[in-house]
């Protein structure tokens, strides 16, 4: 009789020890990931940076306007005030050349760009959009893929054949290219595209954040797809059916809570993703449209200074690796945390 | 076999009919946006918008927009640019091809050896330091725009040492082979370099990853029990199959580089490849230059979709049909 | 007696985890000397695979820490270089593993892969490597070897694949043959076959035999002598007829109970004794399977040693009495037999 209350008691403790709650256990398991943690420390600095950029700017704001040319303005170097964009350059010493860096965080710490901007304010207002068009457009792309996956793979049979079909014609086209289609198409429109009520206009960072999100969606479809088509024949979710419950409830109370760590794993990935693609599209000037800056499109307007003043590009791309890089890191973090043996990847 | 290369080869027709009605849609129907006036490039004239409309058939059925759009893109290949004074857009993009493939080829070589011998050493050198630094370094490459790699390089061998250390790099720009190999070379490396250094990250993290599942696989287990050498289980059993998903996606990657991938590298370097005259052509908005690079590009893609799964039914003798 | 082909002394491999140290074998000696079948029993987890890959220095797991010794013809397997092991490996001592239907590679051909070996320790020409390989499937019973040799692994049965493996782990005529469990994969009808197959393999190439298993029905009809394992342990080891009529430790009683009879269905794994096995991390003070013991004592606190108590080479790991054993055995292992006593 003892020895079955001890058995039972063992065996009590072994399932606690198993069944504690999955997400906690990711937690801690993320949580002894110090390079992970890192990665997530170095993430929410640059936000917390580029959050604080008025902090900055208000020393460097012109006719109260930072991200407007300056192309005669003047600031002070060494107790001297000299013009930002200064006579000769290059070789020739034809043209103007915007002033260097001067190293003095009160203003044009990283030099002037060719309107005379400062381009240590352009790095934290540009990496604000970038940022934002990351976020929010990753958020998006794995939102509406996750539904589309959802409705996939619950409904199944024609509804699944069509929806995966489509994904796939979207799959194989360059994604570059797909972008700057869509992207053409809408910036040769100048008044923004009407659907419905709502009104985009096309200098809006909503046009990228779309297009973006609409090209990888099904990037994240077809990981999400598969894994609601193995929670859909476990036995929980044919016991709900069995009992009567809703498409509606099914989908959304069993299915989706099991499929949500497949697109956390995802998230940062696709952020990372994103924030590469954004960039690209800004340098090809498909992406971002003045008079807003993104760290693409700094890259893009330094191309032209990049002898004279090399430090217009490679600051915005410094901050790109670092963003993407930490992303990519803390992404692996959350992926051996939450799935251990993940099979799921993103490029 | 046979019969899979038919099936394969009828939905690869399938596919890119459809990628033609959405590249129709996205160009002649989106909503607001006139596709004369799109097509006609900056400002353009009234007789132009009306011969640009008469062309293409604007003002008559769906059906026969699409028709009349697709053989002028397939069949008479005379589907003209209006922003660069009527040069015809097809032979173009074909005059540009050699340089884009010039560019991707000689990346391909690049990164499938540097990312098979940097899985192959990390998943070997597992539990050693080795491992993390090299998958740092693949993680960095990984993350780096592409643009902007070339940016610095360009700074490099261009700039201040362009006297010295790198006297012998060209001056931006493409040479054809035909015109000088020296020159076709040496201006190629770097573009060769910053387009491969994203995919070497992408497919050591890749090929690490599947080596060391494999190596978990009970087959391995069999091949040191048979007292193989580590030697040849890694090449002949590990890495074996592990080609199967490095070649697929190899084929993946290299579809989408050719069929206008690789713009970005074009432009940074300003080799005047495929890509580059895509981003002319964005400069211009000049679409139907645009609508027949993504038509094209995404033929080649399918198309290399279709080689690749013709390529895992060979390697794979699991799903090859018999 | 003469020497033993394969002597294992007091080997202990722990794998270091996030949790702690896993124990999986914990002291374990065995021999196995030429020409005999040793069979293996014991539950799942209780270390018998890790036992016998650790012999042939299988266990490539970075966190696992290995002691003790393993004496081959003379020299010790553990300190062996990675070259000496190889040559060893598929030649003196060869393996067959559970799962026939991923144990071989699926992209080459099995004809290819018998070849493989062969040409590893033998310098022969392929042909020849190819006739000896074709040979061997004829003689594990695949009709039509030589077309078949061509053939890949997934257009072989699970019977039929195991036969292959059995084909290459013999091919090079090893001293001794080591089956982890080469049955539980398969149907009850290729089970017998399979085992028929190593018997009469085992007859004519004189191969001595470790045969790893969970059911003592198999043991029964192979085995020469039997060890029982329990949580990384020997609880006892003696021949076979010694291990059937006169077991000495309650585990082994349990066991026994197990056995399939023609009126149960089969068990695939044995679930007859109540109760899991015990944490490999955190082993209980004293009797590892005093938990799950209902003949427990005062005395199980202490650990219990591995000695002969019931006789010369009949060993058991159990403080009961030789009396006490006697009466309560039989009521746990065959109860509806008691009555019949006369
Ligand atoms: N690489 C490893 N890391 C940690 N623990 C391990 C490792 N390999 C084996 N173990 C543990 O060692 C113990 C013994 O495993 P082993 O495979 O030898 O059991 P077994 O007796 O062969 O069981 P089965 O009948 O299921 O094959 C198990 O508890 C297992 O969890
Ligand atoms: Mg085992």
């Amino acid at each position: 009789m003892a020895a079955v209350a001890e058995q039972v008691t063992s065996t009590g403790l072994r399932s606690a020890a198993v069944g504690r709650n999955p997400w906690a256990l990711a937690w801690r398991r993320l949580r002894r990931n110090r390079l992970a943690l890192a990665a997530l420390g170095l993430l929410l600095l640059l936000i917390v940076v580029c959050l604080a950029a008025p902090l900055y700017a208000h020393d460097v704001a012109h006719d109260g306007n930072v991200l407007g040319p300056n192309l005669n303005g003047t600031t002070i170097v060494g107790g001297k005030v000299v013009p930002v964009m200064q006579e000769g350059g290059g070789i020739l010493k034809l043209g103007e050349t915007p002033i260097g860096p001067t190293w003095d965080l009160h203003h044009y710490f990283l030099g002037a760009d060719n309107i005379g901007r400062d381009v240590a304010a352009l790095l934290l207002y540009g990496g604000r959009a970038s940022l934002q068009i990351g976020i929010c457009s990753a958020l998006l792309c794995c939102i509406v893929a996750t539904i589309v996956a959802l409705i996939a793979g619950f409904f199944g049979g024609l509804t699944d054949a069509i929806l995966s079909r489509l994904m796939d014609v979207i799959w194989a086209f360059p994604v570059y290219l797909l972008a700057i289609s869509l992207a053409t198409e809408l910036l040769t429109h100048s008044n923004g595209i009407q659907i419905g009520f709502l009104h985009v206009s096309a200098t809006s960072l909503w046009t990228p954040t779309v297009i973006i999100a609409f090209i990888y969606v099904p990037y994240v479809y077809r990981p999400v797809r598969g894994q609601v088509l193995s929670v859909a024949s476990k036995e929980f979710v044919e016991a709900a059916i069995a009992q009567g419950a809703s498409n509606f409830r099914l989908i959304f109370s069993e299915i989706l809570p099991n499929v949500v760590s497949t697109v956390i794993v995802l998230l940062p990935l696709m952020i990372a993703t994103t924030i590469l693609t954004e960039s690209a599209l800004s340098y090809l000037s498909v992406g971002v449209q003045p008079p807003n800056v993104s760290w693409g499109t700094i890259i893009s307007d330094g191309q032209d200074l990049l002898y004279t003043r090399p430090w217009v590009s490679l600051a915005p791309g410094i901050m790109i690796v670092l963003t993407v890089l930490a992303l990519n890191v803390l992404g692996d973090g959350v992926r051996d945390a939450l799935d251990p043996r993940a099979k799921l990847r993103v490029r | 076999m046979l019969t899979f290369i038919i099936r394969r080869t009828l939905w690869t027709v399938v596919v890119m009919f459809v990628i033609t009605v959405v590249v129709f849609f996205i160009f002649f129907k989106t909503p607001g946006v006139d596709p004369a006036r799109a097509l006609a490039g900056r400002n353009p004239s009234p007789q132009t918008l009306a011969e640009v409309r008469a062309q293409l058939g604007l003002n008559r059925p769906l059906l026969v927009q699409y028709g009349l759009m697709m053989k002028r893109i397939f069949i008479t290949r005379n589907l003209v640019s209006y922003s660069d004074q009527g040069q015809l857009v097809i032979p173009e993009i074909f005059a540009a091809a050699p340089a884009t493939l010039s560019l991707v080829f000689g990346a391909a070589i690049i990164w499938i050896v540097m990312a098979i011998v940097m899985g192959v050493a990390a998943a070997r050198l597992r539990g050693r330091i080795y491992d993390p630094i090299l998958m740092i370094l693949a993680l960095i490459g990984l993350s780096a725009p592409v643009f902007w790699i070339g940016q610095v390089a360009n700074l490099i061998t261009q700039g201040g040492l362009h006297n010295s250390v790198f006297s012998w790099v060209p001056p931006l720009g493409y040479t054809s082979f035909t015109v000088s190999p020296l020159h076709w070379f040496t201006g190629l490396v770097f573009p060769w370099i910053t387009l491969s250094i994203l995919y070497i990250g992408f497919y050591a993290r890749v090929l690490r990853a599947n080596l060391l599942e494999i190596q978990t696989e009970d087959y391995v287990r069999t091949a040191r029990a048979k007292g193989l050498s580590e030697r040849r289980v890694l090449l002949r059993h590990t890495l074996r199959t592990s080609m199967i998903t490095f070649v697929s996606l190899f084929g993946l990657d290299f579809g989408a580089l050719v069929g206008g991938g690789a713009i970005l590298t074009e432009v940074v370097f300003g080799i005047h490849g495929v890509g580059f005259l895509t981003w002319q052509a964005l400069q211009n908005l000049d679409l139907p230059t645009i609508m027949a690079v993504v038509i094209y590009g995404a033929f080649f893609i399918v198309l290399m979709n279709a080689l690749v799964d013709i390529a895992y039914a060979w390697l794979d003798p699991r799903v090859r049909p018999a | 007696m003469a020497d033993p082909l394969l002597d294992i002394r007091n080997l202990k491999v722990a794998f270091r985890t996030d949790d702690g140290l896993v124990r999986a074998v914990d002291g374990v000696s065995l021999s196995l000397y030429e020409g005999e079948t040793l069979g293996i029993v014991g539950e799942s987890g209780s270390g018998k695979s890790v036992t016998m890959m650790s012999v042939m220095r299988l266990i490539t797991d970075p966190n696992a820490q290995f002691d003790g010794e393993v004496i081959y013809k003379g020299t010790n397997l553990m300190g062996m270089s990675q070259d000496q092991i190889r040559s060893i490996r598929g030649a003196g001592i060869s393996m067959i593993f559970q799962d026939p239907m991923t144990s071989l590679n699926p992209v080459y051909k099995v004809g290819w892969q018998i070849e493989e070996q062969i040409r590893e320790h033998e310098h022969v020409s392929r042909p020849a490597a190819r006739d000896r390989a074709v040979e061997l499937l004829t003689a594990v019973g695949i009709p039509n070897a030589r077309e078949r040799a061509d053939a890949y692994p997934h257009q072989f049965s699970g019977g039929m694949r195991q036969r292959v493996m059995i084909a290459m782990a013999v091919s090079c005529n090893p001293d001794v043959l080591i089956a982890d469990e080469p049955t539980t994969a398969l149907d009850v009808t290729i089970q017998a076959q399979i085992l028929s197959l190593i018997k009469k393999l085992k007859q004519d190439f004189g191969t001595a035999v470790v045969l790893i298993t969970h059911d003592m029905g198999v043991v029964a009809d192979m085995a020469d002598r039997i060890a029982v394992m329990y949580a990384g342990r020997i609880i006892e080891q003696g021949t076979q007829r010694e291990l059937f009529y006169d077991p000495q430790h309650p585990y082994t009683w349990g066991l026994l109970g197990s056995i399939a009879r023609l009126d149960r269905p089969r068990p695939r794994r044995l679930t007859a004794i109540p109760g899991l096995p015990p944490s490999l991390m955190q082993l209980p003070v004293g009797c590892a399977f005093g938990e799950r013991c209902a003949h427990r004592f005062e005395r199980c606190r202490e650990t219990p040693l591995l000695l002969d108590r019931a006789g010369p080479g009949h060993l058991d790991a159990c403080h009961l009495s030789a009396q006490q054993k006697q009466d309560v055995r039989d009521r746990t292992i065959h109860p509806e037999l008691v009555e019949e006593r006369p």
